[in-house]
Formats: C-alpha cells, structure tokens, sequence
C-alpha cells in the first residue's frame, strides 16, 4: 500500500509536470492573444519526432536542446506569418486556422514517419533503477523528467517574474495597449510567447515521447487534456494550470489504481441493490476504468458550477 | 511639433472622426474639451496608432499617420489613457519602470522624481497596481508615461473623478510637464482646469473640431460654451 502510494505520488507528479509544460504555454498564449490554439499539442508531438530524428544522427542528448529549439522557431513562424495575418478576420478564423494546422502537422508526420510509431528510445545512460524503493524499482529516467520538467518550471517562473521581458508578457496579459504605447514591440512579445510556450510544448515532446509512444496520434490524445487543464485551473491563469496540472495528474494516475466499483462503495454503507440490465453493468463499472474520462467529467462539471476555473479571472 | 489635419477614424462602420484639425507648438499646453463620446479619445488613440486612422498626422515634420502604436512612441509621443491602464499585478515601482523604453533609458523624468512628487507612491511601491486608490492610480499612470520621456504628451481625462486637492496637484504637475519642455495635449470634459493652465484651446462636437481660442476667447463666448459644453 505505501509502495503504490510512493510511485503513484511520483507519477501522477510527473504527469502533473508534463501537463503544466503544455498548459503553460497555451493559457500564456490564451490571455494574451485570446487564441485557443488547437495545434498546442502538435507542437508536443513535433518536439519528440524531431527528438527521435535528432537522436537518430547525434544522440538523444544534442536533441534535448535542438528539438524544443527548432519547434520554438517553427512556433514562432506560424504566428508571425500565418496568425498574425488570420486575425485582422477574428477569433473565430484564428481557431480555425489553428484547428487546420493540427490535422495539417498529423497528416505530415506520417507522411515523413510513417502511421506507427517510431522507436524513440530513451537514452541507455538512463535506462537503469536508480533506487529500489519499498520493493519496486526507481527508474532513472523518470527522476531526469521530473528534474528537467521541475528545472523548466523555476526557470519559467524567474524568467517571469524577474526579468524585464517577463514583467512586459505579464502587463501585456492585462493591458497589451497599454504595453505598446509605452513603446514596447507588443507584436514582438506576441511572437516570443507563442514561440516560447512551443518550444515549451516541444520539450515535453522530447522528454515524454520515449517514456510514452512517439505516433501520430499523441497530439491528439493529450490536446483535449490539456484544455481541460487549461480551464479547470482558469484561462489565463498560470497559478491555476499549474494547480489543475498537478491535480489532473493525480486524479488519473490514483483511478488507474483504485479497483473499486460502484456497487463496492454502496456495499460499505450496506446497500445491495440487486439491479438487472443496464444499470447493473453501470454499478459494476470499476473506478480504475475511470480514469480516461475522469478529467472530462471535472472539466464539464466546473464549466457549470465555476466557469471561471479555480484561479480564473476572467468569465468566459 | 504636432500638426493634425483632416484626420478621420472609423469603428468598423461608425466614422467618428469626420475631418479634425489640431495644432500644438512646442511645450505648449493645449486642451481639447467637448461632451461625452464626441471623439476626443478616438482623435488620441488615431495618434497612438489604436485605431485605423486616414488624413494627416505630422510630428516635427515627419507623417506618422499609421505607424505602429510602439513605434510612435518611440518617436517621442506619450499616452495616458482615460482607462488608466495600470498593470494590476505587477507592484507601483514595477509599472513606473515599464515606463521607461529600454533598461537604461534617461531622461527628463527619473523614479526618484516622481517619489518626491508623490510620496504615496514612494509608500506604496511595492503594492500591486491594482491595490492602489484611483487618485494614485492617476498620478502612476501620468508618471509612467513621463518615465518615458516624451516631448510630447496627450493626457486623456486626468481630473475625472479625483478629490478637488488632488486636481490642483495635477494641474501643477502638468505646468511642470511644460516647463520642462513637454508640449501637452490635455483633455477634459469640462472646463475645470484647462482654463487655467492651456495657452489655447479646442472643442470639438461630434467628430469635428467646433471651436478653436484661447482661454479669454473662450471666457467671454457664451453662446458656443452653452451649445458644445454645458449639459
Ligand atoms: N471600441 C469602440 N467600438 C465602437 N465604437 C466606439 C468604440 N470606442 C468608442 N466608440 C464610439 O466612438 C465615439 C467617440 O468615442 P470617444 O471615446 O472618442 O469619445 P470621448 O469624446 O472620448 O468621450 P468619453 O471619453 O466621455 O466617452 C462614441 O460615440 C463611442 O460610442
Ligand atoms: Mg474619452
């Protein structure tokens, strides 16, 4: 009970870790442009195929830098020269545009790589227990993600909060007019933070995409999660990503283990119902069965009862 | 130093700006009065480049009728918007330095300038802007527009809604400004203190320029005070 108490508190930390990369950036770039970008986690996915690729000639080290390095770029171009144009027609032509580029980014990827996945391994120097803990072994690299992951998250917040570009993406987030008549390059910030949060998403593209699967269909497993996070911990709220990731990963990882049912629970308070047909099959339904639509059901249920999410400031 | 002619600004359909003509001679004080929603801030926000805006703009000889809103104030033109605009997370001494347009800016104005003007603030320093009272808000967004050293400033509705003691500081605070070399353009809705302090004046009813004067000009004009000002 301990152990899986211990390696599920690590998991769901580094999955909570993983979803924050990703959520940081979009919500960064949410209140400041007011785009959803719907091509977030097709940047993720570039970040692990460019890693694979990399690694393939160099190794997976050189790749660490380059990947999340070159999709940063790539961000930076699609808002430079696609967005930028697409948004003198309004948002709603901005979500499309970026709902294209989703499917657009898929269907190149496996045109370049193929439909299945890739063998983007994690590197040997870290493929070995790095403890045994309670019985159960510690694997290396999973220490290194949390490390990286933790690395990126102090960095991004000093780089916020301390530095003078981060204090001008912060006024910018309130009153980016503002922001420009004071004479800052408030389209040259726009461009830096959707490069930035890409190059963020990529990087939990390259560290995630070997301790996951590196196929086509990644970007479209984790998209809808990381919008979930994004308004559980309120748009435009980093605190709250930050929050709604950690929480979001714990809630998935502690269903997969939780091997109770519905009829388990009403046992405990001494109900046996003896129900027949479909609702029988529903009482059976094991929690750890749960887990996929566990964050949907949150998501669904803090648009009703708090649309603002837990840190948000703004209604809608 | 400021030469606005024919200058038309739309809101999608709605032209609200039909044909204004503004002059501002170097550190000149000069006001620009006129009802609710008759188009004093849209002619400021045509300047700043906020809104889409045809016809003439020229600054010290140089059309700037389009440019970028950063880029205009990088030419030295300043904004203090009705709005006021202050940064609400970030803390009274961060939104001053916000002010300043690279690191190592210097200039006519410096932070210890406006702490000794406004002590409040200097107390306040560390609170977050969106904490403070709305006559400090009003003096922070002022002072933070002078950190950038325009030489040039429009300041958009600066008395409304500040205590009568707080108005008499900033009507000294704004002849400072133009002592220091600074032309101004302010504008009120009222008649309050650009009487007072403008060398000339403007008012404007819907979208156009209704009157041009000076303050004597204006004192001894009943009949366009009663048509384009008074409620
Ligand atoms: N963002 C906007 N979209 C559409 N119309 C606008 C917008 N902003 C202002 N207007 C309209 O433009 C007209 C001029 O507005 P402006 O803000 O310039 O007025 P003003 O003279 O500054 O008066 P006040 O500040 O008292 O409202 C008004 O009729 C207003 O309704
Ligand atoms: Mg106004």
């Amino acid at each position: 009970m301990l152990e899986y108490i211990f390696f599920s508190t690590i998991n769901s930390l580094l999955y909570g870790m993983l979803l924050f990369m990703l959520s940081s950036g979009l919500t960064l770039i949410f209140s400041m442009m007011g785009i959803l970008n719907f091509a977030h986690a097709s940047f993720f996915m570039l970040g692990a195929y460019f890693a694979y690729q990399i690694s393939q000639f160099v190794g997976f080290w050189p790749g660490l830098v380059i990947a999340p390095l070159l999709v940063g770029v790539l961000g930076a171009l699609v808002e430079r020269y696609g967005l930028r144009s697409v948004h003198k027609h309004g948002h709603v032509a901005e979500l499309l545009f970026t709902v294209g580029l989703a499917y657009l980014i898929e269907e190149i990827v496996m045109l370049i790589w193929g439909r299945n996945a890739v063998p983007y391994q994690i590197p040997n120097i870290l493929d070995f227990a790095l403890v045994n803990i309670l019985g159960t072994d510690l694997s290396a690299y999973r220490v290194f993600m949390l490390v990286v992951s933790i690395g990126m998250f102090i960095f991004l917040f000093l780089v916020l909060t301390r530095s003078r570009i981060g204090l001008i993406i912060q006024a910018a987030l309130t009153h980016p007019d503002g922001v420009s008549t004071l004479g800052h390059n408030v389209p040259g910030v726009f461009m830096l933070v959707f490069g930035g949060g890409s190059a963020l998403a990529g990087l939990a593209g390259v560290i995630g995409g070997n301790y996951l699967i590196t196929e086509p269909s990644m970007a479209a497993h984790l998209g809808p999660i990381v919008f979930v996070v994004i308004v559980v911990g309120g748009m435009g709220s980093l605190t709250g990503a930050f929050i709604a990731s950690l929480l979001l990963g714990a809630i998935q990882t502690f269903a997969v283990g939780v091997q109770v049912s519905l009829s388990d629970l009403l046992a405990l308070f001494g109900l046996t119902p003896e129900p027949s047909g479909l609702l029988k099959d529903f009482l059976r339904i094991q929690i750890s069965h749960t887990g996929p639509i566990l964050p949907y059901l949150f998501m669904v249920l803090m648009l009703i009862f708090r649309p603002k999410g837990l840190m948000g400031k703004r209604e809608t | 130093m400021l030469e606005i002619k024919d200058l038309h600004a739309f809101y999608g359909r709605s032209h609200i700006l039909q044909g204004v003509d503004i002059h501002i001679d170097k550190g000149q004080i000069v006001s620009l009065l006129g009802r609710n929603g008759v188009g004093r801030s849209t002619t400021c926000k045509a300047v700043m480049g906020l809104v889409p805006a045809r016809g003439s703009i020229r600054y010290q000889g140089e059309e700037i009728v389009g440019l970028k809103p950063h880029l205009v104030a990088r030419k030295g033109i300043g904004f203090v918007p009705e709005d006021r605009w202050i940064f609400p997370g970030l803390t009274v001494l961060q939104n001053l330095q916000l002010g300043l347009k690279s690191r190592k800016q210097k200039g006519r104005w410096e932070i210890k300038d406006v702490f000794t003007m406004f002590p409040n603030l200097k107390i306040r320093r560390d609170v977050q802007g969106g904490l403070i009272s709305g006559g400090e808000k009003q003096m922070l967004t002022i002072c933070r527009t002078l950190m950038g050293d325009p030489d040039f400033i429009m300041i958009d509705e600066p008395t409304e809604g500040l205590a009568p003691m707080l108005v008499e500081q900033l009507a000294g605070l704004i002849k400072e400004i133009a002592q220091r070399g600074v032309s101004v353009l302010l504008v009120e809705q009222k008649l309050s203190i650009a009487l007072k302090i403008s060398s000339r004046l403007y008012i404007m009813g819907h979208g156009r320029i209704v009157f041009e004067g000076t303050p004597e000009d204006l004192k001894t004009n009943q009949t366009v005070r009663k048509e384009w000002l008074e409620v």
